[in-house]
């Protein structure tokens, strides 16, 4: 039966049940049930969760613990993840698995607790030096934090990559129903990993290449992932695409006010849609350029809590259309009628 | 006497260095390759080799791990003692070995190596202090001496505007967890030899699991000093000691004697996963019931003073919601207004799957108090209703377009007993009037809800009041027509 729990707290659900045995936290709202759930549920389970000194030292920890082969995690806000960014670079570079939520909040700065989608360009471009990606998955709703996390470590250990889990401030601290999956997934062997035996005595973590040659061929070898993550994982919801004009593209908590958006659109006969990416790195740019070159979509509308970060995707996906940005800022977050009438405003504008 | 033989921890080739294989990267004269031997040494001597983990740092000893024929991650520039814990907290057995620089240790990484000591985490860090930044060619580092010339203080330290060279075994030492800290130099042969028992002692102390040790070693650097390796020797005993007095901090941890404080931690055991699932699930035994269909989406804001249940009526509600087979959000209003101000919660229950969780234009508006009402009656959907709390509020209706139940819930709930279940009372009369939830529905869920078990009785008296309170008191239809919602 589904239990009534926040998106935070069901971040730690899936966690468990994805074979999680590690957590690294530091508090942040709007985050923390995240580190308190975790700080409960970990010990008791037999798993460990250790509260750091900081952001940097929590993403060394999973630096270490990663390394050593575990499952392990942490959950932050922007401010904390901005902090993360040195460490996130080397775990690219040294190809370590890890699972990071960014429970986004408005920015820059300190900003506020409120809700934003501004972390994007800094979780789905990397977020610190070097040719990197993450995973980038993208919850809507408290069942997702469960799925989406459980669902993370695998595709950490299938890739060798961080993934991040991009929330929000409502997504996170909403309460919904949430079915926790019964089938508990575990670490597969790690052969690479440290693990203080003499057949892993030869191995070495590190994201130094010397020579020219050597890093070239790292990140192209990394460049290579990246791309067989577009293959494989690239993730995405349609609601009402086979015969939409106006396509709306949103993630996480702009995409069920979207939906919402659509659901009226319909009732007034517009033909409207909904493409909702579930990952943002990789990205459905593939799907998305299908849609407007081969369905009868003739307007994008892009709505997010930032000023225009993941349009800018978008409209790569498709240069023959002008994407019109629907964007909100500094916490605020639209009503579904506040969303139709900037889509009527900015189709008027052409 | 200092062996020959090259010990096994140490790779017979140096593969890694490429053309240079037999030979050290380090400078003619560098403490490095000194240290590097000790350490070799007492891994070989404790027979752990196979188990040791080494992190190396940033800086000049970023390629320990050309040397060393052990486990090897090489760290972020000063973030060593935090990796070393993450590999302390999934290995148990593994010997972790901490190798830092000034610049490392003493500057970048000051905030990691004070709590990785103040946590007593069971590795062994060795600190190695040459008071100049090496790789990067001689900058100043947080140990340099005052008047010390460097790249980045060509007339010399000055206490003024760069503060004064840090004592990192003075800070260490004042931390209650650390178990053995010690200042060794590698001057002459007397006092490579008391480094090397300092070494071999905190190694054992982890392999004994006896507690975070921390061994700094005072070390030439001949090139960036500018001196000759002989004349840097004499410089490090004439200038570097007297700065930070060689010397044993706190050795508690030899047999015998007291620590201060362990890393006494129990391994952490997975329990099984059938164990795991129940856990997780366990929190679900309130039976459900299959509706009669045809409930019209309930958008329902619940507003008041923070501490009157604005947010745990919501919960109820939501739970109500599930029990009954429906969909549900609930958003609190959350973060620092929720301290002494206004709550409120939106609570959005559908037999369809929910968009928006936002509620701004309710059907139903539950107001605790006054200024709940006065701001948020307005925002009521046409022919919508308001469940208000006419203790609290001393005014009536202000629209003609929507229904409301004023009822005196404060006073109902203080004359049954609990003044705190006002909540609980207004939530019973929305239940009594909107159909949704289940009367039964919800005494069956409030008993799960509360914390307080002791509470149960007098919160379902509660419900049966506002029930009665309902039936008595009918609410009346709209006075004017409602219009149409957009």
């Amino acid at each position: 039966m589904k239990q009534l729990m926040k998106g935070n707290e069901a971040v730690v659900h899936g966690a468990l049940v994805g074979g999680a045995t590690h957590f690294f936290g530091y508090p942040i709202t709007p985050a923390s049930e995240i580190a308190h759930a975790a700080a409960d549920f970990f010990p008791r389970t037999g798993r460990h969760f250790l509260q750091a000194e900081s952001e940097v030292a929590a993403i060394n920890m999973i630096y270490g613990a990663a390394g050593a082969g575990a499952r392990t995690m942490t959950a932050s806000s922007g401010p904390g993840v901005s902090l993360m960014a040195e460490g996130l670079s080397y775990i690219a570079g040294a190809e370590l698995p890890c699972v990071i939520v960014d429970v986004q909040r408005a920015g820059p700065g300190l900003g506020n607790i409120w809700p934003e989608q501004s972390d994007y360009n800094m979780v789905v471009k990397g977020g610190g030096h070097g040719n990197y990606h993450n995973a980038v998955y993208a919850p809507n709703s408290a069942q997702e934090m469960c799925d989406m996390t459980a669902r993370a470590f695998d595709i950490a250990d299938r890739y060798r990559v961080t993934v991040f889990i991009l929330s929000d401030a409502y997504i996170g601290q909403m309460m919904e129903p949430v079915e926790i999956p019964d089938s508990v997934h575990h670490a597969p062997t790690k052969p690479w990993a440290l693990g203080a035996t003499p057949e892993t005595r030869d191995n070495l973590i590190t994201s130094i290449h010397m020579s020219t040659a050597d890093q070239a061929a790292h990140n192209w070898k990394l460049k290579a992932k990246y791309d067989q993550m577009e293959a494989e994982i690239t993730d995405w919801e349609e609601v009402f695409t086979d015969d939409a004009e106006t396509l709306f593209v949103a993630f996480g908590i702009t995409a069920r006010i979207c939906l919402t958006a659509v659901q009226r659109l319909r009732a007034r006969g517009v033909r409207a849609g909904l493409l909702r990416p579930r990952t943002l790195f990789p990205f459905p740019r593939t799907r998305i350029a299908e849609l407007v070159e081969q369905g009868p979509v003739r307007e994008i509308a892009v709505v997010e809590l930032n000023d225009g970060m993941m349009a800018d995707d978008v409209q790569l996906a498709a240069p023959s259309l002008r994407v019109h940005r629907l964007n909100w800022l500094g916490g605020q977050v639209p009503t579904a009628e506040q969303v139709l009438d900037m889509a009527a405003q900015k189709a008027g504008q052409r | 006497m200092i062996k020959h033989k090259k010990p096994d921890a140490f790779y017979d080739t140096f593969e890694r260095k490429g053309a240079g294989q037999q030979t050290t990267h380090y400078c003619p004269g560098c403490g490095h390759g000194t240290v590097h031997k000790m350490i070799a040494e007492a891994i070989d001597e404790f027979g752990v080799r196979d188990r040791t983990i080494f992190c190396s740092p940033v800086g000049c000893s970023v390629f320990a791990y050309y040397y060393f024929d052990t486990g090897n991650i090489q760290c972020a520039h000063g973030r060593a003692p935090a990796v070393a814990t993450g590999m302390r907290r999934v290995h148990d057995d593994a010997v972790i070995i901490s190798y830092q620089g000034d610049g490392d240790l003493a500057g970048i990484g000051t905030a990691e190596i004070i709590h990785a000591a103040n946590r007593g985490e069971n590795i062994t860090v060795f600190f190695v202090n040459n008071a100049i930044y090496g790789m990067t060619g001689g900058q100043m580092a947080p140990t340099t001496l005052i008047g010390q010339h460097t790249l980045t203080t060509p007339t010399g330290r000055s206490a003024a505007i760069d503060g004064n060279p840090i004592g990192m075994c003075e800070l260490i030492s004042a931390l209650s967890a650390p178990v053995y800290v010690e200042r060794v130099s590698l001057g002459d042969g007397n006092r490579v030899l008391k480094a090397r028992r300092a070494v071999r002692k905190a190694l054992k102390n982890q392999i004994d699991g006896v507690g975070f040790s921390f061994v700094e070693i005072l070390s030439p650097c001949p090139i960036n000093w500018k001196l000759t390796p002989m004349d840097a020797r004499k410089w490090l005993i004439e200038n570097l000691e007297p700065a930070f007095p060689v010397k044993s901090f706190r050795d508690t941890g030899t047999p015998g004697a007291v620590a201060t404080a362990r890393a006494t931690r129990e391994p952490s055991r997975p329990i099984p996963d059938d164990e795991l699932v129940k856990l997780l699930g366990s929190q679900s035994e309130i039976e459900t019931i299959d509706r009669v269909t045809g409930l019209p989406e309930q958008r329902v804001k619940i507003a008041g003073f923070g501490g009157q249940g604005v947010l745990s009526a919501g919960i109820l509600l939501a739970n109500c919601a599930i029990s009954e087979g429906l969909h549900a959000t609930w958003l609190p209003s959350y973060g620092p207004e929720m301290r002494g101000g206004t709550a409120n919660a939106s609570v959005i229950v559908s037999e369809e799957s929910i968009g928006s969780p936002l509620v701004d234009e309710p059907t139903t508006l539950i107001a605790l108090n006054g200024p709940s009402i006065d701001a948020f009656e307005g925002s009521v959907v046409p022919g919508g209703l308001i469940v208000a709390n006419s203790s609290l509020i001393d005014r009536g209706p202000a629209r003609g377009d929507i229904r409301y139940c004023m009822i005196p819930a404060s006073k109902i709930a203080q004359d049954i007993g609990f003044q705190g279940a006002a909540n609980v009372v207004l939530l019973a009369a929305y239940a009594a009037i909107a159909g949704f939830p289940a009367i039964d529905i919800l005494r069956r869920v409030i008993p799960h809800a509360l914390k307080k078990k002791d509470l149960v009785d007098l919160n379902l008296q509660m419900v049966d009041a506002a029930v009665a309170f309902v039936a008595e008191h009918p609410v009346a239809a709209p006075s004017t027509a409602p219009q149409p919602i957009r």
